[in-house]
C-alpha cells in the first residue's frame, strides 16, 4: 500500500508569485495514495527538511514527492533527507514548478493547473519507484598526464608528492615543451630553461614519476577510475638503459643537416639528436626519416653509414629496436598537450585558416615569428643569444613586431584573440634594447592585452624605460627592398600613414591547437571546440574537467594561456585527481539501465546503440556449465543512463531504473486522466 | 516598429546612416576596429583627409552631414586594396561608393566638380551610343569643366597613332542600355 | 577551342593595340574569339562610384548576351572590365535577391551561367601551346611584371590567382624565354581612371612604378590593362625627367606576341608613346648574334 507525501513549496517569490501553492498542496491531498501533503515557504531549510523527516516518520512514508525547484538544484539534499529519516533515497521525485512552470508561465490560473498536474506525475511515477542503492566503483589510484611541458610537469610533480603514481607520456624525445624553447619569461624577465630544468630533473628523479618520453596515447577504453590505456613507446633506436647521454654518436653523425624543430629552423641538427643541451631523458633519438642507414634499409639496399655504431663506446645504439605497446591501468588522465603556433608560410594547419600573402608568406629574408625571435634572444640558441639576422647574421639595428598574426583576423579564419602576445612582444623590445644597446623597436598593435599581476607595468617599462615605440596599427604589407624590409603601416593615433625601414620584422602569430588533437580528444571521449581547443565542463565554475568524467585539462590545449595560468591549472587539475583519489571508492548514482535476462534474447541491438560501450555479454550456464543462452549486461560503472537501449529493445528487456516503461505510462495516464 | 502596451504605434524612425550602409552593403560598420590596415594600403592616403577607417568610423557614428559632403569620398581610386585586407570584411570599397550614390542623391551641389564631371561625361556617353567614345567624353568632360586646354597637346599624338576614333559607336540595342539605367535609377535603394 | 570575347570601350579607343595584339596572338594560338554581339560598355569606375546597382546591372547586360549566344565563357582584356563583370557575376552568385532582380532589370533573361576569364588565366592554360609557338624567345630579357590592383579583384576570385602573391604573369613570360624581375609595386595602383579628373594621383603613383621596375633593372613594363598602360606609356613623359631613359610598357600579349614571331606593327607596337624601338632592336641584334 503506498504512502506518498507531497511537500510543495513557496521558494519565497519564485514559486509562490506564480503558482497558488497552497492550492496545490489542497489538489495532491485527495491523489490516490497521497497520505500527506505540506506546502512550506523554503522547503530546502532546515526547518523546511525537519518537517520532511518528521513527516516520514510520522506517517511511516513509503514514497516522497517535492514540488520545488529543478532537480539540478536539490534533489542531492532532498535525497539525503529520506535517507537520514530512513528511507531510500531513490524513493523521493521532484516534481519541478519553478523552471518549468512558474518561472516560464505568467497566468496564475494555468501554472497553478500545470502544477498540479506535475505533482500528479511525480505521485505516479514515485509509487513504482524501486529501492536502489549507489553503485561504488573500485579506484585505481594512478594518473596519466598526457604531455610533458611545463603543465604536465606541474601536474606530475603535484600528483605525486600529494603521494600518487604518476605515468608522464611525453610524444618529444624530451620534456620541457615550449617553455624549454623561451628565453626569458613575462613579467619577470627569469631565464626560461633555468626555471625548468630544476623541475624536468624533479620528474626525472622523483619515485612515484614514470617518465615515458618520445611515447604517445595509442587508445583508451574504459571509464573513469579504470581506465586501460595503451601507449605506444616509439622505438629511439637506442637502448636507453645504457645510454650515459655522452653524445659521441651526435659528434659522429654524418647527417648534419636536419632542420632543427627545437630552433624553429633556425640551425640544423643531425640524425640522431637530443633536441637540445639539457634535455631529459639526456637520451638520444635516431630520426628515422633523416638517418641515412634507414633510409638505405627502407630502399632495401645495403645498409648505409653506421658511423654512430662505431662511436658508441658501450653499443647503446639498437637499429633493430621496435616500438613497443605497453598498456596501464589509470584511474585518472589530465590532458597537457600544450599549443601549437599559427604558420607565417602559405599552408596551414586548417582548410578554413589562411595566410598572409601581404606579409610574403613567410618567404621574405629575416621576417620571423615570435618563437624563432626566442631561439635568437636564448642564450642557447642558434646565435648564443646575440640578435642576428638570419640571412646575412648582421645585427639589425631597427626591428618591428607586428601583433595579431592570424588572431582577431576574421578574413584569415581566426576570430579569437590570443592573449600571451601583447606581453610576449613587450618582452622581446625590451630583451632586444637590453641586447642591442642602440637598436629601435617598433611595434604595430591595436590594443596592448597586459591583464596579469605585474602585466600593465611591465609593458609600460617597454615603452618608458627601453625605448620601444608603439604605433596603433595594423600593416597592410611589407616587401624587401634591397637591404630592408619596408613595412607598409598606419598610426591611427596621429592619423597618419607610415612606412618604416626595417632590418628584420617579428610576427606575433596566433597561438592554435595542436596537429593531432583532435584525433587525441576522440580516443578520450572529450570535445573540442570549432578551433580544436579541448573543451572544459563548464566556462566559469569547472574550468580544469571535461564532461568525461576522470578527464581532466592543463594549460594551453584547453585556450590561450600564459605560464601562470597554465601553472596554475595544472595544478587545479592535479588537485581534482587528488580529490578524486582520496575516496573509498567511486559513487555512482543507479539510474542505470538494467538488463531483465528471463526475457532478453541476445540479439545485441541495445549494444550497438549504446554511445558509451556499456553494454557487454554475459553466458548464462546451467548447473552443468553448459550454455544456456549470452544475453546483454549493463556495466553500471560505464552506462550513463541515457536510455537509448530501453528505446530500442524489441523485447523490453532492458530498462532504465527509475524510468521504466511502467513508470512513463503511468505519467501520461495521469495527464489524460 | 516599436509598440507600447496601450495600443499606440509610434511612427517609423529613419534608418540610421549605419543601418543604410548595413542594408546597402550587407556588413556591420560595427564590425570595423579600427585597426588601420584599410588606410595603410590606400594608395590615395597622402592625398584625403579622411581615410578608409575614418570613414567607417563616421559611418559607425553616423555623421551622414560631414561625410556625404567630403571630398575626400571622391578622391578614392577603386583599386578595392582596403576591401582586400580588411581583417573583419567591412568591405571598405562598397561602403564609400554607397556613400557616393548617397551624396549624388543628396548632396548634389557639393559634389567635387572635375570628379563629378567625369562621372557625368562618362555615364551621358553610355546612355548616348551604349559605348563609350572616348573623343565625345573629352569633349563633354571639356566643356563641363572648362579645362579646354588640359592634354590638348596629346590629342595630336592620340589621332596619329590611331587611338582616338573621331566618329561615334553606337549600338542597336542603346535603347536597352537606356532602360537599364532607368531601370536603376528608379529601383528602390 | 573558341571563347567569348568583350573588348571593352578602351580597347578599340586607346587600348586598340592591347585588341590588335589580343586578336593576333589568339590567332597564332589556334584560340577563336567569339565577339559578343552588340556589347555595351560595362560602366567602368564611373558606374560604381554613382550607382552601385547599375555598377552592376550594365556589365551583366554583356553577360546575358553571351549567355543567350551559348557561350559559357568570356575573355575581357581590360582589366577594369573584368573587374566589373566578374563582380557582376560573383555578385549575383552569392546575393539570391539580386539575381531574383536581374532578368527584370535588364530586360532579358539571365542565369548567370557566364563565367568571365582574365587574358592572365585564359593565356597560362595554353602555355603547353605557348611554348612550343615560341619561335623568337625572348633570351633572357629583363620584364617588369605589372598586375595593377582590378585583375586582382575580387580578391575572392582574383582571376584564379593568388591576390597577394599572384604568379601566372609571369608564369606566361618565363615561357617565352623573358625573365621576370623581382620588384615591390607590381600590385599597386596605378591610379586607374582618375588619369583625367585627377592627373596628379596618377603622375605621383604611375612615376613611383616607373620607378621601381627601372631600379630592378627591368628593359620593359608588361600590363594587361589600357588603363594602366595609359597612365604609364602615354603619362610617362610627365613624370620622366629630361635625361632618364625611358621605360617601354608592352601588352602582355604584344609581348607574346613577338615571340610567337608576330609581325611588331600587327601588334600594335606603333602605337604607343613610349617608343619600344630601341628595345625591338637590342632584341633584332640578340636575335641576330644567337645564330
Amino acid at each position: 500500500m503506498a504512502r506518498i507525501g507531497v511537500f510543495v513549496c513557496h521558494c519565497g517569490e519564485n514559486i509562490g508569485r506564480t503558482v497558488d501553492v497552497p492550492s496545490v498542496a489542497r489538489a495532491a491531498q485527495g491523489f490516490p495514495g497521497v497520505v500527506v501533503s505540506k506546502d512550506n515557504k523554503y522547503t530546502c531549510s532546515e526547518p523546511g527538511q525537519a518537517i520532511i523527516r518528521e513527516a516520514i516518520r510520522e506517517h511511516m512514508l513509503t514514497g516522497v514527492v517535492i514540488a520545488a525547484c529543478s532537480p539540478h538544484m536539490h534533489e542531492r539534499t532532498f535525497r539525503r533527507v529520506c535517507a537520514s529519516a530512513g528511507l531510500n533515497p531513490f524513493l523521493c521525485e521532484i516534481a519541478n514548478i519553478r523552471e518549468h512552470c512558474s518561472w516560464i508561465h505568467e497566468d496564475r490560473g494555468e501554472a497553478t493547473a500545470k502544477a498540479i498536474d506535475l505533482v500528479r506525475l511525480a505521485v505516479e511515477k514515485v509509487k513504482r519507484n524501486i529501492p536502489l542503492e549507489t553503485i561504488s566503483i573500485p579506484i585505481e589510484r594512478k594518473a596519466l598526464v598526457i604531455g610533458g611541458g611545463i603543465a604536465g610537469i606541474q601536474a606530475a610533480l603535484d600528483i605525486a608528492d600529494g603521494g600518487r603514481e604518476v605515468i608522464l607520456v611525453e610524444k618529444e624525445p624530451s620534456i620541457g615543451g615550449h617553455m624549454s624553447q623561451l628565453s626569458e619569461t613575462f613579467p619577470t624577465l627569469d631565464c626560461s630553461q633555468c626555471i625548468l630544468t630544476p623541475r624536468m630533473v624533479e620528474v626525472a628523479q622523483h619515485p612515484r614519476i614514470r617518465l615515458m618520453t618520445y611515447s604517445e596515447v595509442e587508445s583508451v577504453d574504459g571509464y573513469v577510475g579504470n581506465f586501460d590505456v595503451t601507449i605506444r613507446k616509439k622505438a629511439r633506436k637506442v637502448d636507453a638503459t645504457i645510454c650515459t647521454g655522452c653524445g659521441a654518436c651526435m659528434t659522429a653523425c654524418v647527417q648534419r643537416k636536419v632542420s632543427n624543430e627545437f630552433d624553429e629552423g633556425l640551425s640544423k641538427r643531425t640524425a640522431i639528436y637530443t633536441p637540445f643541451p639539457q634535455a631529459v631523458p639526456n637520451i638520444p633519438v635516431i630520426d628515422q626519416m633523416k638517418c641515412l642507414r634507414i633510409l638505405s634499409q627502407k630502399k632495401g639496399k645495403q645498409d648505409a653509414c653506421g658511423k654512430c655504431l662505431d662511436a658508441c663506446a658501450i653499443g647503446a645504439i639498437r637499429f633493430d629496436q621496435e616500438d613497443e605497446l605497453v598498456t596501464e591501468k589509470v584511474g585518472a588522465i589530465v590532458v597537457a598537450t600544450g599549443y601549437s603556433l599559427y604558420s607565417i608560410g602559405k599552408e596551414q594547419d586548417s582548410p578554413d585558416i589562411s595566410g598572409y600573402g601581404e606579409y610574403g608568406y613567410g618567404t621574405i629574408p629575416d621576417v620571423i615569428d615570435g618563437m624563432q625571435f626566442e631561439r635568437l634572444a636564448s642564450a642557447s640558441g642558434p646565435t648564443a643569444g646575440k640578435i642576428l639576422r638570419p640571412s646575412d647574421g648582421k645585427e639589425p639595428k631597427r626591428i618591428v613586431f607586428l601583433q595579431c598574426i592570424g588572431s582577431r583576423d576574421r578574413a584569415k579564419g581566426i576570430d579569437y584573440c590570443s592573449k600571451i602576445c601583447c606581453m610576449y612582444v613587450a618582452k622581446h623590445t625590451m630583451l632586444y634594447r637590453h641586447k642591442v644597446h642602440d637598436g629601435q623597436a617598433t611595434v604595430f598593435y591595436m590594443d596592448v592585452r597586459a591583464n596579469g599581476k605585474g602585466y600593465d607595468e611591465f609593458t609600460r617599462r617597454a615603452i618608458e624605460e627601453d625605448g620601444a615605440v608603439y604605433m596603433r596599427g595594423r600593416v597592410s604589407r611589407m616587401y624587401r627592398d634591397g637591404d630592408v624590409i619596408k613595412v607598409v603601416g598606419f598610426d591611427t593615433l596621429a592619423g597618419e600613414p607610415v612606412t618604416i625601414d626595417a632590418d628584420m620584422v617579428v610576427l606575433a602569430t596566433a597561438i592554435r591547437p595542436r596537429p593531432g588533437i583532435k584525433d587525441l580528444a576522440q580516443k578520450l571521449s572529450i570535445s573540442y571546440d570549432k578551433h580544436g581547443f579541448l573543451n572544459e565542463a563548464h566556462p566559469k565554475l569547472r574550468p580544469v574537467e571535461t564532461n568525461t568524467a576522470g578527464v581532466f585539462l592543463a594549460g594551453a590545449c584547453q585556450a590561450p594561456r600564459d605560464i601562470p595560468d597554465t601553472v596554475a591549472t595544472a595544478s587545479s587539475a592535479a588537485a581534482k585527481v587528488l580529490g578524486l583519489f582520496s575516496q573509498e571508492s567511486l559513487e555512482r548514482e543507479p539510474t542505470v539501465a538494467r538488463v531483465d535476462i528471463s526475457h532478453c534474447a541476445g540479439c545485441f541491438t541495445c549494444e550497438r546503440v549504446c554511445p558509451y560501450g556499456a553494454i557487454g555479454h554475459r553466458e548464462i550456464r546451467d548447473r552443468q556449465g553448459r550454455l544456456i543462452k549470452t544475453v546483454a549486461d549493463v556495466n553500471p560503472g560505464v552506462c550513463q543512463g541515457c536510455g537509448t537501449c530501453q528505446a530500442t529493445c524489441p523485447s523490453k528487456s532492458v530498462e532504465l531504473m527509475g524510468f521504466t516503461d511502467e513508470q512513463i505510462f503511468a505519467e501520461v495516464n495521469a495527464i489524460l486522466a | 516598429m516599436a509598440s507600447t502596451e496601450g495600443g499606440v504605434k509610434e511612427a517609423p524612425r529613419a534608418r540610421t546612416l549605419s543601418e543604410e550602409i548595413y542594408r546597402r552593403t550587407g556588413r556591420q560598420p560595427a564590425r570595423c576596429y579600427q585597426c588601420g590596415k584599410c588606410s595603410a594600403g590606400c594608395p590615395m592616403a597622402e592625398e584625403t583627409e579622411l581615410r578608409p577607417h575614418d570613414i567607417l568610423r563616421m559611418v559607425g557614428l553616423n555623421q551622414a552631414d560631414r561625410l556625404l559632403t567630403a571630398k575626400s569620398l571622391w578622391l578614392c581610386a577603386g583599386c578595392e586594396t582596403c576591401t582586400a585586407r580588411c581583417p573583419n570584411d567591412c568591405d571598405p570599397a562598397s561602403v564609400i561608393d554607397e556613400l557616393r550614390s548617397m551624396a549624388v542623391a543628396k548632396q548634389p551641389d557639393t559634389l567635387p566638380r572635375n570628379l563629378m564631371a567625369f562621372h557625368r561625361s562618362f555615364l551621358d556617353q553610355i546612355r548616348a551610343h551604349g559605348r563609350i567614345s572616348e573623343l565625345g567624353l573629352m569633349v563633354s568632360y571639356k566643356l563641363r569643366t572648362g579645362s579646354l586646354f588640359q592634354d590638348a597637346t596629346a590629342a595630336p599624338g592620340m589621332v596619329t597613332r590611331g587611338k582616338l576614333h573621331l566618329g561615334a559607336p553606337s549600338i542597336s540595342g542603346v535603347e536597352e542600355v537606356r532602360a537599364i539605367f532607368k531601370a536603376c535609377e528608379e529601383e528602390e535603394r | 577551342m573558341t571563347i567569348g570575347y568583350y573588348p571593352g570601350c578602351s580597347l578599340h579607343g586607346t587600348g586598340r593595340e592591347y585588341d590588335e595584339s589580343v586578336r593576333a596572338v589568339a590567332g597564332a594560338l589556334g584560340l577563336t574569339l567569339r565577339e559578343i554581339d552588340d556589347w555595351s560598355c560595362c560602366g567602368a569606375t564611373s558606374a560604381h562610384s554613382v550607382n552601385p546597382l547599375l555598377a552592376v546591372v550594365l556589365p551583366a547586360r554583356n553577360l546575358a548576351l553571351a549567355e543567350s549566344a551559348g557561350m559559357t565563357d568570356v575573355l575581357t582584356p581590360c582589366a577594369a572590365c573584368y573587374n566589373r563583370l566578374a563582380r557582376s557575376e560573383h555578385a549575383v552568385a552569392t546575393n539570391p535577391e539580386l539575381a531574383e532582380k536581374m532578368p527584370r532589370l535588364l530586360g532579358r533573361p539571365f542565369s548567370n551561367s557566364v563565367h568571365v576569364r582574365t587574358v592572365l588565366d585564359v593565356l597560362r592554360e595554353s602555355l603547353p601551346v605557348i611554348k612550343e609557338k615560341t619561335v623568337q624567345p625572348l633570351k633572357g630579357m629583363k620584364v617588369a611584371c605589372y598586375y595593377g590592383c582590378l585583375l586582382l579583384r575580387p580578391a575572392e576570385i582574383a582571376g584564379g590567382d593568388d591576390p597577394e602573391s599572384p604568379t601566372f604573369m609571369e608564369e606566361i613570360v618565363k615561357a617565352i624565354g623573358a625573365e621576370p624581375v623581382t620588384w615591390n609595386l607590381r600590385m599597386d595602383c596605378c591610379g586607374g581612371s582618375m588619369s583625367i579628373p585627377h592627373a596628379e594621383s596618377v603622375v605621383r603613383l604611375s612615376r613611383a612604378i616607373l620607378e621601381d621596375a627601372r631600379s630592378a633593372g627591368a628593359e620593359a613594363l608588361v600590363v594587361a590593362c589600357p588603363m594602366c598602360h595609359s597612365n604609364l606609356d602615354f603619362r610617362q613623359q610627365a613624370y620622366t625627367n629630361k635625361g632618364e631613359t625611358t621605360l617601354p610598357v608592352l601588352y602582355l600579349t604584344e609581348l607574346l606576341g613577338l615571340a610567337l614571331g608576330l609581325n611588331a606593327e600587327s601588334l600594335g607596337l606603333k602605337r604607343h608613346f613610349v617608343s619600344p624601338a630601341p628595345m625591338l632592336e637590342r632584341m633584332a641584334v640578340a636575335a641576330k648574334e644567337a645564330v
